[in-house]
């Protein structure tokens, strides 16, 4: 099986984040693999590891595409020590700024460039947190869409059935290769990528492609920022010492502001 | 006066509160339809439940295509009648489901996309409270029907009784939209208690509960909360995933969140600094997340917990 990944790089969770002229500033902030991508490529890794492996002459590959400024192969290097294959990097300066639609646009060209069977990405990205790309991707391609996924169970032979978990509930679904699955953080636990892993990944490929190469046209951002402005820290309230009266001082507080 | 499309949201078979959240804002633009897309032969029942918020028309379109396929057969059938019928902006609740939707609707109608919206206003910009609820931003769509999710709880209902006008119409799903299979579907196991996301109180628990979660279960069900959890809660498997408030869980805005046991991390911060009060329970006076309380007891949770909710029992009696 031929497997993609997709992964971002975003700003340390812990960072602060800022913006610059109605873009998340990204040059000035400590940058890494996204978390939740963490478990898709541990999805991917075992999935191929259950089906013939992705050693060299294995029966599978797994390859890891983002997009982002150069700086990402950091956070791709990160997915590639973890045992993914190969990678891809769509780099262009005409591509800062993009939106999702855009960001599915070229990932889309890639993927369905690329042959595979199987593309797994996590749900969301932790500072965009719009959880979009996946489905876009999903319906750009006219491939399956198997998202949200608590467990993956793969038939070589070309189908993938998944258990799927929202605030709506569980569903059992599935579908036919070529198919395009988000996965939940519950679903497995991410490896760490071991000394021989890390060595290996200074040694694999990441392939950089231009717009050109990919072979789309770059397209402006379909929504625009019009202000950023920060909020004002909270201040902090009132704060007591329970000496045996502090449920007491709770509940005249929740009065007192009439929220009971 | 335009036309504004809203997706009408369902909690089991009744539209929810955040079906006239999403009314409320559509009306400030134009007149709302809210689309119902049910069952072969259940559009009437789902439909009849639309009855609250300023809703113009319901637009019931009927497929046994909904359930077999789920969002990419919902989001084509969306697609075609925003084609045909060409609202001036189509809102939809921020959950999974609602987020699939538009980005599917959004690639279809070859439209520009904001999620998670706290306020919609007439002329269509969207207010979001990005980065953890840090810092606020403003923005337009600038090409084709603005899809905007809005986050439930977020904007004051218009809780008026509605008699819209319902129309049934057909919408055509096509293939791709097809390819993916439901085989069984189960919904959310409720607790009875209120959805986490829609709740107007969450309580959460988290290390200093050490497990036990009876205190901030009775104390949330004395003021019918919900409960919420920290990431260290449900990492150590001391309450379900689905629980979990933070920025890899959930995001809640409610008018009341109480801390009890969980120290703030940052990642937890982010998924609830944005409620309109915040009381925090912590035997750690140093921990951080009482730089964010309104109102904040230094205490043991299993102490500071049952007076309280004695207290509010007391009252309430």
């Amino acid at each position: 099986m031929k497997i993609a990944v997709c992964v971002k790089q975003v700003p340390d969770s812990w960072a602060e984040k800022k913006m610059v002229n109605g873009l998340l500033d990204r040059v000035n902030v400590d940058a890494v693999l996204n978390d939740l991508d963490e478990y898709a490529v541990e999805e991917a890794l075992r999935i191929a590891e259950a089906h013939g492996g992705n050693e060299e002459g294995g029966a599978n590959t797994v390859t890891v595409i983002s997009m982002g400024p150069e700086r990402a192969t950091e956070a791709v290097r990160k997915a590639l020590s973890m045992g993914a294959n190969d990678a891809i990097l769509i780099t262009d300066t005409a591509l800062a700024g993009a939106d999702a639609l855009a960001t599915s646009s070229v990932l889309a060209k890639v993927i369905g460039d690329g042959g595979y069977d199987i593309v797994i990405c996590g749900t969301e990205s932790t500072d965009a947190r719009m959880s979009v790309v996946p489905a876009m991707i999903s319906a750009r391609l006219g491939w399956g869409q198997l998202t949200f996924a608590s467990k993956v169970t793969v038939d070589p032979a070309g189908k993938v059935s998944i258990t799927r978990v929202t605030e709506a509930g569980v569903d059992e679904i599935s579908a036919a290769f070529p198919v395009v699955i988000s996965v939940v953080e519950k679903i497995n636990e991410p490896r760490y990528p071991s000394f021989k892993g890390i060595m290996a990944a200074k040694k694999k490929t990441i392939e950089q492609r231009d717009l050109a190469t990919v072979g789309v046209s770059s397209q402006s951002a379909w929504s625009q920022v019009n202000d950023a402005t920060p909020r004002p820290p909270r201040a902090a309230g009132v704060k007591v010492t329970d000496e045996g009266s502090g449920g007491e001082a709770l509940v005249n507080f929740l009065v007192e502001k009439k929220l009971i | 006066m335009s036309n504004v499309f809203i997706l009408a949201d369902f909690s089991g078979d009744k539209a929810s509160k955040t079906t006239a959240e999403l009314a409320t804002a559509g009306a400030r633009i134009g007149a709302v339809t809210a689309v119902v897309f049910a069952d072969a032969g259940k559009g009437a029942a789902f439909a009849a439940t639309v009855n609250q918020g300023p809703i113009a028309n319901v637009l019931i379109v009927e497929s046994a295509d909904f359930a077999k396929h789920g969002v990419p057969a919902v989001a084509d059938a969306l697609a075609n009648l925003i084609k045909s019928k060409s609202p001036a902006a189509v809102l939809i609740a921020s959950h999974a489901f609602g987020k699939e939707i538009a980005a599917r609707v959004a690639v279809l109608t070859e439209s520009g996309i904001i999620t998670d919206a706290v306020d919609v206003s007439a002329d269509r910009t969207a207010t979001q409270l990005v980065f953890g609820g840090s810092t606020t931003v403003h923005s337009k769509v600038s090409h084709g029907t603005p899809i905007i999710t809005v986050r439930p709880n977020s904007i004051e209902a218009d809780l008026t009784s509605a008699t819209p006008a319902i129309e049934n119409a057909s919408a055509e799903i096509g293939a791709a939209a097809k390819l993916s299979a439901i085989s069984s579907s189960q919904p959310p196991v409720k607790g009875g208690r209120p959805e986490l996301t829609e709740a107007n109180i969450v309580v959460s628990g988290g290390r200093g509960t050490n497990g036990d979660f009876a205190a901030v279960e009775n104390f949330a069900d004395s003021l019918g909360a919900a409960v919420g959890a920290s990431r260290a809660a449900t990492d150590a498997g001391w309450y379900p995933h689905s629980h979990q408030v933070g920025q890899t869980g959930k995001t809640v805005s409610p008018q009341l969140y109480v801390a009890c046991g969980i120290s703030g991390a940052i990642q937890h911060r982010a998924g609830m600094q944005t409620s309109k009060s915040i009381i925090v329970v912590n035997k750690d006076p140093e921990a951080p997340i009482f730089d964010i309380a309104d109102f904040g007891v230094i205490g043991d949770l299993f102490n500071v917990l049952p007076q309280a909710t004695a207290g509010i029992s007391a009252k309430k009696s």
